[in-house]
């Protein structure tokens, strides 16, 4: 309804003709497709390696900060600086940081593909942010969870294994997967170190035809990927909610 | 870990002179206790005496400020023990059953024999099942713990703990977070493990069930062992005072 008002209320606006002419140009559209199709293949690429990258280090980094060994302190402290830095350092300033500061170093073994540059950038700082959020999640387990498994004879890691790190993840899964759910559009960054991705395929052409369809067309393919991301992570939530109201069994 | 130089035959347990402090609060404050294969012990004394303080040490989850821990012969207090290898061959079953909520009852007792003691998956099943079945389980074993009424919860806490074989096996006030209707199939199935020959350090506030199933009674007060004998004789003729006040104020309840 609201919806309904506002699109007939923008359609009906005195400018409404030019602005479909530059942003919802349907021969600009079938144009601009393939390429930012062909160009978006990038940024699923990137966001699912990441993806992983990312796990990874967050999972090292939480589970440095909770190890109750004070033998460790140097270490933990390191995983501290690394979370406050990161977290507050924005991404695309990382990103440029990384894309132009590696390359220039020219050292030996250090990566110079734009991919693997944009990788490690995301990484770094998305590493920081889910760190935090895995982290929440293993200190929502009770601590007796932990003095159970010890005193069946598991180890410090087979508990965080086996027991801690299982519930913990679960129960931070939807703000995790929003977490996820922001990485996938923040891939388009990589494009400020000229990375051809999506929403760079989508600029050439834009700037090439004066018309700001391609964009439209780029925001679309995000869109398209993000909104099955973001229902699933609602479902898991409210699955959980579900499960501890009404103890349903899955 | 390798056994160290330091052996003794004796006791299966043997507690000497074990202190314990939280800031200023000296909780064990010289606890001596020994404990021979195939004995019952209960542990009696008031709310905050250190029961679960003692169990939590002789299990290796605290470090002892001072005193020794003799265990199969070996002072597990060393430093330089594995305290893994040491709680391996110890169970531990708490007040609040601690179950694992998220894997099946199968899954809460097949953990350990296939995580710690390395059995096959098949196997380590089929025992579970058999255990399982033994104490009126077997139909539990695929559904999560949180489906279960407290009585089966802690019943599925103690076949987890004794299908890691335990040479010692010690129990924390299993029944206290349980209504009174589901105490007694607890406690029913601690007496069967005795039967069966398991040795047992129990802390409780069943004093019947005390009565019944221990073979010696300590009563801990002021941190310290301030007296203990066989079951009836502590409980129904106490030679201290302290420990005929405890049992007047416990039966006035
Ligand atoms: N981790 C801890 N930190 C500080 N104080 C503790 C800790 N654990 C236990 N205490 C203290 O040690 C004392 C003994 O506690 P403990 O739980 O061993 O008693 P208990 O005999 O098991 O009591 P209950 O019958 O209520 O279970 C209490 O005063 C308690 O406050
Ligand atoms: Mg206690």
């Amino acid at each position: 309804m609201v919806l309904g008002l506002l699109s007939w209320a923008i359609a009906s606006s005195p400018g409404w003709s030019s602005v479909q002419q530059s942003y919802f140009d349907p021969a600009e559209a079938r144009l601009a497709l393939p390429e930012v199709a062909e160009a978006f293949v990038f940024n699923v690429r990137l966001f699912l390696v990441a993806e992983v990258t990312i796990l990874a280090v967050a999972l090292v980094v939480a589970v440095i900060r909770v190890l109750p060994s004070p033998a460790l302190m140097p270490l933990k402290l390191v995983a501290v600086v690394y979370t406050d830095v990161f977290r507050g350092t924005p991404t695309i300033l990382v990103i440029f940081l990384v894309g132009f500061g590696f390359p220039a170093l020219r050292l030996e073994g250090v990566p110079t593909s734009y991919f693997t540059l944009g990788l490690i950038a995301l990484t770094l700082s998305y590493g920081a942010y889910v760190a935090e959020v895995v982290r929440a999640g293993i200190q929502s387990v009770h601590p007796s969870q932990v003095s159970s498994a010890r005193a069946l004879g598991l180890t410090y890691g087979q508990a965080m294994r086996l027991v801690v790190l299982p519930q913990g993840l679960r129960r931070v899964m939807p703000p995790l997967l929003n977490d996820f759910v922001s990485l996938q559009k923040d891939t388009a960054l990589v494009s400020v170190i000229g990375l051809v991705e999506a929403l760079r395929a989508a600029q050439v052409r834009a700037s090439n035809d004066f018309n700001f369809t391609p964009y439209v067309v780029a925001a679309c393919f995000f869109i398209a990927v993000t909104v099955p991301i973001a229902r699933f992570a609602d479902w898991i939530a409210l699955r959980q909610l579900r499960r501890e109201q009404g103890r349903v069994l899955g | 870990m390798r056994r160290q130089a330091t052996e003794r035959a004796a006791s299966l347990l043997q507690v000497e002179a074990v202190r314990k402090r939280y800031g200023r609060n000296d909780v064990l404050a010289g606890i001596d206790l020994s404990i021979d294969t195939g004995e019952v012990v209960c542990l009696i004394g008031s709310s905050g005496s250190g029961k679960s303080t003692l169990l939590r040490c002789l299990d290796l989850l605290e470090r002892v400020d001072d005193g020794t821990i003799w265990f199969e012969g070996v002072d597990v207090t060393d430093p330089r023990i594995n305290a893994d290898v040491v709680r391996r061959r110890i169970g531990l079953v708490f007040q609040a059953y601690n179950l694992f909520p998220h894997v099946s009852v199968l899954g809460n007792v097949t953990m350990a024999p296939r995580r710690v003691h390395g059995r096959r998956r098949r196997e380590a099943q089929d025992e579970a099942l058999a255990l399982l079945d033994r104490f009126g389980l077997a139909a539990k074993a695929h559904v999560f713990p949180d489906s279960l009424s407290g009585g089966q919860q802690q019943r599925v806490a103690l076949v987890r703990a004794v299908a890691t074989r335990p040479r010692l096996l010690l129990l924390d006030e299993v029944t206290s977070a349980l209504d009174p209707e589901l105490v007694g199939e607890v406690l029913s199935m601690v007496a069967e493990l005795k039967d069966e020959g398991m040795t047992m350090l129990i802390a409780t506030h069943e004093l019947s069930f005390a009565r019944d199933v221990a073979d010696r009674v300590c009563f801990l007060h002021a941190g310290v062992v301030h007296e203990q004998g066989p079951a009836r004789q502590l409980l129904d003729s106490p030679r201290e005072p302290r420990t005929r006040d405890f049992l007047r104020r416990f039966h006035a309840r």
